[in-house]
């Protein structure tokens, strides 16, 4: 129970990373990508190529991959969300959901459809662990990537809190025409942000070939692990996805206990309770029903700084 | 082709700007001189804060052109306009909430004004004392009154350091001892060089600012030159005096 439960808090690290890619371009760029669960996909298959196909560490390709992806990200929305984000609300969603089958497919065409991973790479250190007082074995490779995704997520905030960076995206979020107004330049934000998310949902992919394996085909899957994190912990702030995405680990590895086949059930379970709970919140402030409570839920930042 | 007078600091000629079959804007011609405090009242909707959209670059305009120091503006956009010199203040202020009061102006000095951290910084604390913020600079925005969210907004904008500052019902809400804090901070903003356009409808506050006065009303310019002359002109009357009093 204790061990499920300490697992549950690790894994949660991975699910933060991924999630927290998502939650930064809802919130900066008001752009859901429904492509990002491809993207994490595609950040774990260049570097099992870098590995596999160049011969590279793994830690060498994962300095390479991050990179890489970062800058994908920034194309991307140079290229692509900048002009679906101009046809309104549904072009952005049909043209992520076409990004990711085009990845998909794409992934399927150039790697396969075998699974992949990037534990055979790494030695020992897939399976070392260390025994705590009390029988409990405390996988080496979980604590090391829960420590990297604290740092990286501690990271970018204080990017966002401290730096000159950090307020234009904050600024941007909030309100982009007043931001505009003051002279800050939303289409560099935008694409600032897009890299960012793009590098982080990278590494998550990287995450996942490190400790279990890939297929071109399971971005979907990370995508609903990540809006439920995100929902758990809420928008918009980089300690509720921590939160959220320890939450729903530790759900998952709790649930694994009762049965394996529990486990990702567990996950949606706590993502349904929770989603239920915040729109019965709202509504309740708002005793304007549900449909309400969902738009408030949706848009918080542009009604908390709408007319008063 | 003398150019020995002086270019208009900002100057509209011929906007129309249109939604659909809705006429909002219809041929404005406007200019504004160096160092002129202008002022543009009317009845609402007759396009007033459409015109300040459509100067500040906040969406395209159907057709005409607009200048800055005698530069064209098509095609930049309004971040672009506000690194060119020219600042926006909205009706309803909309700070960056999640922010404090220091960082939204901050902000702005490094982004509209180009400035350096250090310097966004000193320029920032200089503008919150002017405009009466400094004790609460490091609150957060979303805690801030109505008259401190206005104080804001014309931090915000006088932190990107314009040459020509819009003002958007600023004096809206407020009472009478502060609506006479804020004549006196437009008036300083005027002294020192900068070109002050306003909108407003109270006009007793309005002019002991400007010098001109434009009037809208369904999209055009009514009429416009010495205040008095404006609020005396029929037309003008006729509009005021024909449409519900807000």
């Amino acid at each position: 129970m204790l061990e499920a439960l300490i697992q549950g808090i690790l894994l949660g690290g991975y699910y933060a990373v991924l999630a927290a890619g998502l939650s930064l371009m809802f919130g900066v760029v008001r752009f859901i990508n429904l492509a990002h669960g491809d993207m994490a996909v595609l950040g774990a298959m260049i570097a099992l190529w870098f590995v596999q196909g160049v011969g590279l560490s793994v830690s060498l390709a994962i300095a390479v991959t991050l990179p890489a992806m970062a800058a994908l990200g920034w194309l991307m929305q140079r290229l692509i969300f900048e002009r679906a984000l101009r046809g309104g609300f549904l072009i952005p969603i049909l043209t992520t959901i076409g990004l990711g089958a085009a990845l998909q497919n794409g992934m399927f065409g150039l790697f396969g459809s075998e699974t992949k991973s990037l534990g055979a790479h790494i030695g020992g250190l897939s399976w070392a662990s260390w025994e705590l007082p009390g029988g409990i074995f405390l996988g080496q490779l979980p604590v090391y990537m829960f420590l990297t995704a604290i740092v990286v997520l501690g990271t970018l905030h204080l990017v966002l809190t401290r730096t000159a960076f950090g307020r234009a995206v904050r600024a941007t979020a909030t309100d982009a025409d007043a931001a505009a107004l003051c002279g800050i330049d939303a289409r560099r934000v935008h694409r600032g942000a897009a890299a960012i998310a793009v590098a982080l949902a990278g590494l998550a992919g990287i995450f996942l070939a490190l400790r279990a394996q890939v297929t071109p085909f399971a971005g979907p899957m990370l995508l609903i692990f990540a809006f439920e994190a995100v929902v758990i912990g809420g928008i918009g702030s980089l300690r509720g996805t921590l939160l959220g995405g320890i939450a729903l680990g530790v759900a998952q590895a709790l649930g694994g206990l009762i049965s394996p086949q529990f486990s990702i059930l567990a996950g949606h379970v706590v993502f349904l309770t929770v989603l239920g709970w915040r729109m019965s919140q709202v509504a309740a402030a708002d005793r304007g029903g549900w449909r309400s409570a969902y738009a408030a839920l949706i848009l918080k930042h542009k009604t908390a700084g709408g007319k008063r | 082709m003398s150019q020995i007078r002086a270019e208009p600091m900002l100057r509209a000629r011929g906007v129309n700007k249109s939604y659909g079959a809705l006429k909002v804007l219809l041929d404005v011609d406007f200019q504004v001189a160096a160092g002129e405090a202008v002022g543009i009242v009317g009845p609402n909707g007759a396009g007033k804060t459409t015109l300040f959209g459509a100067l500040a670059g906040s969406f395209p305009i159907t057709s005409g052109e607009i200048y800055l120091q005698g530069q064209n503006l098509a095609g930049t956009s309004s971040g672009e306009r506000c690194r060119m010199g020219l600042a926006r203040t909205y009706q309803v202020p909309r700070p960056f909430l999640g922010m404090t009061v220091f960082e939204n102006v901050h902000v702005a000095g490094m982004s509209g004004a180009g400035l350096s951290s250090a310097d966004a910084a000193a320029e920032g604390a200089d503008i919150l004392r002017d405009t009466g913020l400094l004790a609460l600079a490091n609150r957060p925005t979303a805690a801030l009154g109505l008259l401190d969210r206005k104080r804001l907004e014309v931090a915000r904008a006088l932190a990107t350091k314009p040459h020509v500052i819009l003002l958007d019902e600023i004096g809206g809400g407020l009472t009478e001892a502060e609506l006479g804090a804020l004549v006196d901070l437009i008036r300083q903003l005027q002294a020192s060089g900068m070109t002050v356009v306003w909108i407003e409808h109270i006009l007793h506050a309005l002019l002991r600012v400007v010098t001109r006065l434009v009037c809208m009303a369904e999209g055009r310019v009514l009429a416009e030159g010495n205040p008095r002359e404006v609020m005396a002109h029929p037309e003008v009357q006729r509009a005021y005096l024909g449409s519900s009093p807000e």
